[in-house]
């Protein structure tokens, strides 16, 4: 099943380019449903030898809520603040995809100085992670719209979760339920601080969000 | 114990959110915290037994904390009787008893994170705090409070979920190589628990190539929590959050929540501790602190905004700590007696700016003056906490930070210890010039007598004067038991 997995992987990172190649808000909410589809998936062919009760539901209730639920609630204000596109990204399209081949390579390096102590079901499993984790980060940096932003935290959560299901498999149930609350509580009160947005600033331009600053400059 | 110290608020919060009625949310959020610190004095005579597989246990330094939040949220709901009566913002007819319900939310996961000694389960009690606070800095529902809101929550959110791979790599590390044996023969198969007394069993015996997903756990788990901590270059989010919150939150925010999230780095550091990685923790500790002292230095030395003053103050205080814990040996003792002594005094100091404020209706340090005429119990007050915040003598921060040069300075850490005082000296002269401008000359005229009553109201001044008592007290005697339970926690962290 090595092909499997490694075509699943081949795929994250794909998205991840897509990601930073694409400007429509749209195109990442159907990315990052694509990309939960992916890690979820290969988190059940990684642990397909033991697929416990506790990888099932934990998968199921995973993939509901970040397939379905947040994807509806991302549309849901996109729609509803009558945005397309990022209009203008801080960082230019072309040069965030060099960035980005940057970062793989840098992540790859990184996963080759981090041999793991345990069987891994891939050897681009670390590579991979560290670039999700690496592409969500810039694309908080870089991107200026506040539902950019929450849709790079969770990118930066997807990389995460592939880490934890393709190696802590003996995590305890409770603690990655409570993980997985903890993420959902903080999507539903960003939602709502997105809204307040929209009605005080009657934007959700982050980079109009500099009123508090130091000297006044 | 332990299970009704953590239900407790959250009971209380439910029953303020469907009750809904004013006088009653008051009346729960008041009793609440007088119950809840009256359970944690309780367990300091009698310890509480471990629960659910020794996930929540309190140990000593989780008590030190757990007392220090919950008398700031006892003295914050007394002072928030005084406050939610008069709001100066209009709020558009909007109850209370939501902010209400989140407070106590928030002194519920702030309770958690004390007790928690399970590694993911902390992390998602850190989270959690992050959370619930962030509705109370929203309290104002203007532009300024919302931004500051938004900055918190995706910042601290993006930050904390670096510690959450910090975790994971964490529970690598301590997996065993295959075929390779490992110490305890029961935990030979896969990841081990990461409980922290199971962990710190473990990680002596770890190898090289563990090593290093040991140290890098560390720094995310430093990166993490540090930046919910205001380590610099971290804290941007800290000086609009605690500015922008409403008073009483911020010096639950300042005086609380950081120390909660240091406790999550104390934690990491206690398990490199153990791995014999001490230095190259200390090492990081020092640096970040160094620079949150120079960081915070410069800042303070232009602000024109004196509840950004108080924050970025707690940068640097949140840097002293840090510190204090890097040099190891005598300096973890002064690191926990500072994180008391500059608790106590930043909470006062965030209460008395929201009597300031609510007078003269402005934060800024050109517009405030002449307080001593206008409010003179906040002004004297305000006034003696220019000196507890200083490290000046009477207070107990002046004994802390004096222990901690010291330690610099028996250790042949010179540099260290001269850029401490460097910046500590800066910090007081912007300090100084900010404080005293604020409470000498003469009064603006358009300040109304009525308003500078209603912020002289009993329930507003009595708070700061409970939590000035103990850091002078402290200054000039440290009891017993708080010096033994110092001590017990530095001895956990390679102190004395």
């Amino acid at each position: 099943m090595v092909s499997v997995n490694e075509g699943l992987l081949v795929g994250l990172v794909l998205t991840n380019l897509f990601y930073l190649a694409t400007g429509r808000l749209g195109t990442y909410v159907k990315l990052f449903i694509v990309q939960t589809l992916l890690v979820s998936f290969f988190g059940l062919v990684v642990n397909q030898g033991y697929l416990s009760t506790r990888v099932i539901i934990l998968s199921v209730i995973g993939l509901v809520i970040k397939a379905f639920v947040f994807p509806a609630l991302l549309t849901k204000s996109i729609r509803t603040a009558k945005l397309k596109r990022e209009i203008q990204p801080l960082v230019g399209f072309g040069t965030s995809l060099f960035i980005g081949i940057l970062m793989f390579g840098l992540s790859s390096w990184l996963g080759s100085r981090m041999p793991m102590p345990v069987e891994a079901s891939s050897r681009l499993v670390v590579p991979v992670v560290f670039f999700t984790v690496f592409t969500g980060l810039f694309l908080i940096i870089s991107r200026s719209k506040a539902i950019t932003e929450v849709i790079s935290y969770l990118v930066l959560e997807n990389g995460i979760y592939l880490f934890g299901i393709s190696f802590v498999k003996e995590a305890p149930m409770l603690a990655e339920l409570g993980v997985l609350l903890d993420v959902t509580v903080a999507i539903f009160v960003m939602g709502i601080v997105i809204r307040h947005l929209r009605t005080e600033f009657e934007s959700l331009d982050v980079n109009k969000l500099s009123t508090l600053k130091d000297w006044g400059v | 114990m332990i299970a009704s110290l953590m239900l407790l608020p959250v009971v209380a919060a439910i029953l303020v959110f469907f009750i809904k009625r004013q006088s009653w949310s008051k009346r729960i959020l008041v009793s609440t915290s007088v119950i809840h610190l009256t359970l944690v004095l309780v367990s300091w005579n009698k310890p509480s037994p471990a629960i659910f597989n020794g996930w929540f246990a309190i140990d000593k330094v989780g008590l030190l904390f757990l007392t220090i939040v919950s008398i700031l949220f006892l003295t914050a709901s007394i002072y928030s009787l005084g406050y939610l009566v008069r709001s100066t913002e209009p709020r558009a007819g909007k109850s209370d008893s939501a902010f209400v319900a989140c407070l106590l939310l928030f002194l519920a996961t702030m309770t958690m994170v004390t007790a928690c000694q399970q590694f993911e389960l902390l992390w998602v009690a850190i989270e959690a705090t992050t959370l619930a606070s962030a509705p109370l800095i929203y309290f104002h529902r203007n532009q300024h409070s919302l931004e500051a809101t938004w900055k918190y929550l995706i910042i601290c959110s993006v930050s904390i979920a670096l510690a959450l791979l910090g975790n994971f790599f964490l529970s690598i590390s301590i997996s065993s190589l295959p075929g390779v044996a490992s110490v305890s023969s029961d935990s030979l198969s896969g990841h081990g628990s990461m409980v922290l007394s199971e962990l710190l069993k473990r990680v002596p015996a770890l190898e090289s190539s563990q090593i290093v997903w040991l140290r890098t756990s560390f720094v995310f788990l430093f990166v993490g929590y540090g930046t919910k901590m205001g380590l610099a270059p971290l804290h941007t989010w800290l000086p609009d959050a605690h500015s922008e919150a409403p008073s009483l939150v911020s010096s639950l925010l300042s005086g609380a929540s950081l120390n909660c999230a240091f406790l999550g780095i104390l934690r990491a550091f206690q398990v490199c501790g153990a791995a014999h990685q001490a230095q190259f923790a200390q090492t990081i500790l020092v640096s970040f602190g160094l620079f949150s002292l120079a960081f915070a230095a410069v800042f303070i030395v232009r602000q024109n905004d004196f509840k950004r003053l108080l924050a970025y103050s707690s940068v640097e205080h949140m840097g002293l700590l840090s510190i204090g814990v890097g040099l190891g040996g005598t300096g973890v003792f002064a690191s926990m007696f500072h994180a008391v002594n500059h608790s106590l005094t930043k909470a006062m100091l965030f209460l008395l700016a929201g009597n300031l404020l609510h007078v003269y209706g402005s934060k800024s340090i050109q517009l405030v003056r002449g307080a001593f005429k206008v409010v003179p119990y906040t002004a004297l007050l305000w006034f003696l906490g220019l000196f507890a915040i200083s490290g000046l003598p009477p207070f107990g921060t002046f004994v802390s930070e004096f222990l901690l040069l010291k330690t610099a300075f028996d250790q042949g850490r010179y540099f260290v210890a001269a850029a401490i005082l460097f910046f500590l000296a800066v910090v007081f002269v912007g300090m100084a010039s900010a404080f005293l401008k604020i409470v000498m000359g003469p009064a603006p005229e358009q300040i109304s007598v009525k308003h500078s009553k209603s912020a002289e109201h009993l329930f507003l001044i009595v708070p700061p004067v409970l939590l000035i008592i103990p850091t002078l007290v402290f200054g000039i005697y440290i009891p017993p038991f708080l010096k033994q339970a110092l001590e017990t926690v530095a001895r956990l962290f390679g102190g004395i």
